[in-house]
């Protein structure tokens, strides 16, 4: 858990230059005239392919009364005097480097725990997309009393369940199986829920938690409250019924469901050449009739900035919206997938835009964090991940009859009548 | 009290199809169902309607009719043509405090809901996820041409998921308690509504003004006997009492019909308790054969009462096929009361 930490005032230097709001006139801007964070204008990211994904189709889509004219600081409640950059302080720009760089260590201690066959089922990293769910889950309102904002992460946002406050030794004893985990061992990895942290685990079929969500969303409108729903979807999931059916019920009732669409470029082995016909995943955003914006996954103050956007417009009642962020993912499905379909070079190329190095860079060339202040916070990571693995290695697996509690909030399930101790059929 | 008000909480006047009872009135089976929705609606803010057609139109069948009028919009919401879509939104909905209630316009298109349903709802409370507290209500059932997509009974899809319970009412009595008991249900219950019983004038009744439940999972024994136990429910527990009546009439035999009420959980031991006094078992129902209900209890009777068994346990059922529609073959699909009566007098006979 961050606790912060005193940081010197740094000159205020904004890098970010919000986008001019107005309706169509940028559209969601898809950033061609964006400015970078480092001060430079934005080349725009290049896809593998070499598709220009970040200087097409500006204008395209609709930039309903964007709430972007304000400043972020004034969105974010930082002082301006604090303020260095996206509205954020530099105190929470070293909170988004701690939860990166904690989202990348509890994956490697997970991988070492895989390999030492400790880890029960499948092991599903997040490698180079960290900044996707760290950045967007950045932008909400976190609490720890069941009021704030509520995600629905998929099952590369580690990052974002993390910042929501999910321990790291939860997330270990999860894949460990363990009794104590917050499943009781029924269910793995990131599949669990905290209501009062305000994270919701999603099922393995894909889609329903848009639904879910939706619903989620749905109950905020119905008692007035300013919260929003946020739910992550791979770009498989995009083609589920359920993603349809889910988003569609929250785009017509104008809910405020944030829909993030994390284009990693692979589900599983099928690349999105395969898995949809548009050209990118945030024109959907047109046919569902609501607000659409798309960004470099890597740039994690770029995730930041849009989810902000979106997730001010559903708390302002101005409805759903679809986001997408470019990024890849560099391990296989899980740990197991060798990845044989992946092009050569194409892992290398996206190494070398590795979010955690970029962001690195911005804090380093922009005076926004001295190498001893990110040594010392990776330092204390390092040393909260060790701990969580001594911990969750410590916990006990499940007793075996606790698979039948909970079915009924009423009722008891029954034993196997084979398993009594003088095996009894009129007992079943 | 939510009955016998006239005011509501918003200092209107109740419409008058949903008085009945409060002026001492006969209900139908629909508007049993109707009143039980409306007075769940005063009595918790926290429920809400959600499905087709259910707001101005007030559904297909007329249930909600009146009630966007009077509980506003955002409690009586009109859906797209989406029932996975929501159904799952109720889970949400549900997760956060609320208990909606959602209508399927006919239960043969919860098949479409079956993803949400059996994946997401029924394992949450299991899997650590909280509750979801929801009814998914809605009509079912053949005899009425409705042809293969509107005559269904899709109660045994759902049977074999741990997690849901599945309430199946035959009387407006039942079906106004047993809604009610759904809606406080802090488990999911799917809510099924014979469409042939909605407004089948036999089934009129005075219902109780006093407020009140029919617990879950407690079957009813419908009419005592001692030589034969019937185990049905739905639209065949009134075939069943009127193959009873006759069997009584012509041969002296004195059937015991037991209404499941509530198919999950299963109320084993009235079933039990009923084939130990008869020791003889007949299950009708309106479902098709293979993987019916019947096949269940038949295994349940032998695990716990074989020895009092003084014939083999048969069933009449609906026939192995999709529902037809055109009158003579609907007829010949659906179990009728001679098929009941064949059957009782070659089990007593046995």
């Amino acid at each position: 858990m961050w606790t912060g930490g005193a940081s010197s005032p740094a000159p205020a230097r904004r890098g970010c230059k919000t986008r001019t709001g107005g309706r169509g006139r940028e559209g969601a801007g898809l950033g061609a005239a964006r400015v970078g964070h480092s001060g430079k204008p934005s080349r725009g990211l290049t896809l593998f392919t070499g598709l220009p994904i970040m200087s097409a189709d500006r204008g395209r889509y609709r930039g309903l009364d964007r709430i972007g004219d304000k400043p972020m600081a004034e969105q974010t409640g930082v002082a301006a005097s604090d303020e260095v950059v996206a509205g954020l302080s530099r105190e929470q720009l070293h909170e988004i480097y701690y939860y990166l760089w904690l989202t990348r260590q509890v994956e490697q201690v997970l991988t070492n725990l895989y390999r030492q066959n400790k880890v029960i089922g499948g092991l599903y990293r997040s490698l180079g997309q960290e900044a996707t769910a760290v950045g967007s889950a950045y932008a909400l309102r976190r609490r720890t009393d069941g009021t704030g904002d509520v995600i629905s992460p998929a099952i590369r946002d580690l990052g974002a369940l993390l910042l929501m406050g999910a321990r790291p030794v939860e997330v270990m004893r999860q894949y460990m199986a363990k009794g104590d985990s917050p499943t009781g061992g029924r269910e793995q990895n990131v599949h669990f829920t905290d209501y009062r942290k305000g994270y919701i685990g999603l099922i393995s079929h894909l889609g329903v938690m848009i639904e879910v969500m939706a619903g989620v969303a749905l109950s905020f409108r119905i008692r007035g409250e300013d919260r929003v729903a946020l739910v992550y979807s791979g770009d498989g999931m995009t083609s589920t019924g359920a993603f349809h059916e889910g988003f569609n019920l929250a785009a017509v009732r104008r809910l405020p469901l944030v829909v993030i669409v994390e284009n990693n470029q692979y589900a599983y082995s099928t690349p999105v050449s395969k898995q949809t016909a548009v050209k990118s995943f945030v024109d959907k955003a047109e046919g569902y009739g609501v607000y659409g914006e798309r960004c470099d996954g890597n740039d994690v103050l770029a995730v930041y900035e849009m989810t902000k956007r979106a997730v001010e417009r559903a708390r302002a009642g101005e409805g759903a919206s679809l986001l997408e962020v470019i990024t890849y993912r560099r391990k296989g499905h899980a740990e197991h997938d060798a990845q044989a379909y992946v092009p050569p070079g194409e892992i290398e190329y996206w190494e070398a835009r590795d979010p955690i190095d970029r962001f690195e860079k911005q804090l380093l060339e922009n005076g926004w964090a001295t190498r001893q202040e990110l040594e010392s916070i990776r330092a204390r990571v390092d040393e909260e991940v060790d701990r969580a693995r001594d911990e969750a290695e410590a916990s006990p697996l499940p007793e075996p009859d606790a698979a039948l509690d909970g079915v009924y909030g009423d009722r008891p399930t029954a034993r196997p009548w084979t398993r009594l101790a003088v095996p009894d059929p009129h007992y079943a | 009290m939510a009955t016998a008000t006239k005011e509501s909480k918003r200092g209107r006047e109740r419409p008058e199809h949903v008085r009945h009872t409060e002026l001492g009135k006969p209900v139908t089976f629909l508007e049993a169902i109707r009143e039980a929705l409306w007075e769940e609606m005063e009595r918790d803010d926290a429920v809400f309607l959600m499905g087709e057609d259910i707001g101005v139109y007030g559904g297909a069948f007329k249930v909600t009719e009146g009630f966007v009028d009077y509980f506003g919009p955002e409690r009586v919401i009109d859906t797209p043509i989406s029932e996975a879509g929501f159904t799952g939104a109720a889970a949400g909905a549900a997760h956060m405090g609320l208990r909606p209630v959602v209508e399927m316009q006919f239960m043969d298109f919860v098949s479409c809901a079956y993803e949400p349903l059996t994946n997401y709802i029924a394992t949450s409370r299991w899997r650590g996820s909280g509750p979801v507290p929801m009814v998914v209500r809605g009509p079912v059932g053949g005899g009425v041409r409705g042809g293969p997509f509107h005559s269904q009974n899709p109660e045994m899809a759902f049977f074999h998921t741990p997690g849901l319970k599945i309430v199946y009412p035959s009387t407006a009595y039942d079906a106004k308690g047993l809604l009610k008991a759904a809606i406080r249900d802090d488990d999911p219950v799917l809510f099924f509504e014979h469409k042939k019983l909605y407004r089948l004038p036999a089934l009129r009744e005075v219902l109780p003004q006093e407020d009140y439940v029919v617990p879950l999972g407690q079957a009813r024994v419908h009419r005592e006997g001692s030589d034969l136990t019937i185990v049905t429910y739905g639209m065949m527990v009134h075939e069943s009492l009127k193959a009873a009546e006759q069997l009584a009439e012509e041969d002296g035999v004195q059937v015991e019909v037991v209404d499941l009420r509530t198919l999950l959980p299963l109320d084993e031991d009235a079933i039990i308790a009923s084939v130990k006094k008869t020791n003889r078992l007949l299950v009708v129902h309106e479902d098709t054969r293979t993987g019916g209900i019947a096949g269940e209890i038949a295994m349940r009777v032998n695990e716990k009462a074989f020895e009092w068994l003084d014939a083999p346990i048969l069933r009449v059922t609906a026939i192995d096929t999709p529902v037809p529609y055109s009158p003579p073959l609907e007829d010949y699909f659906l179990p009728q009361v001679a098929d009941i009566v064949a059957a009782a007098r070659y089990l007593v006979k046995y």
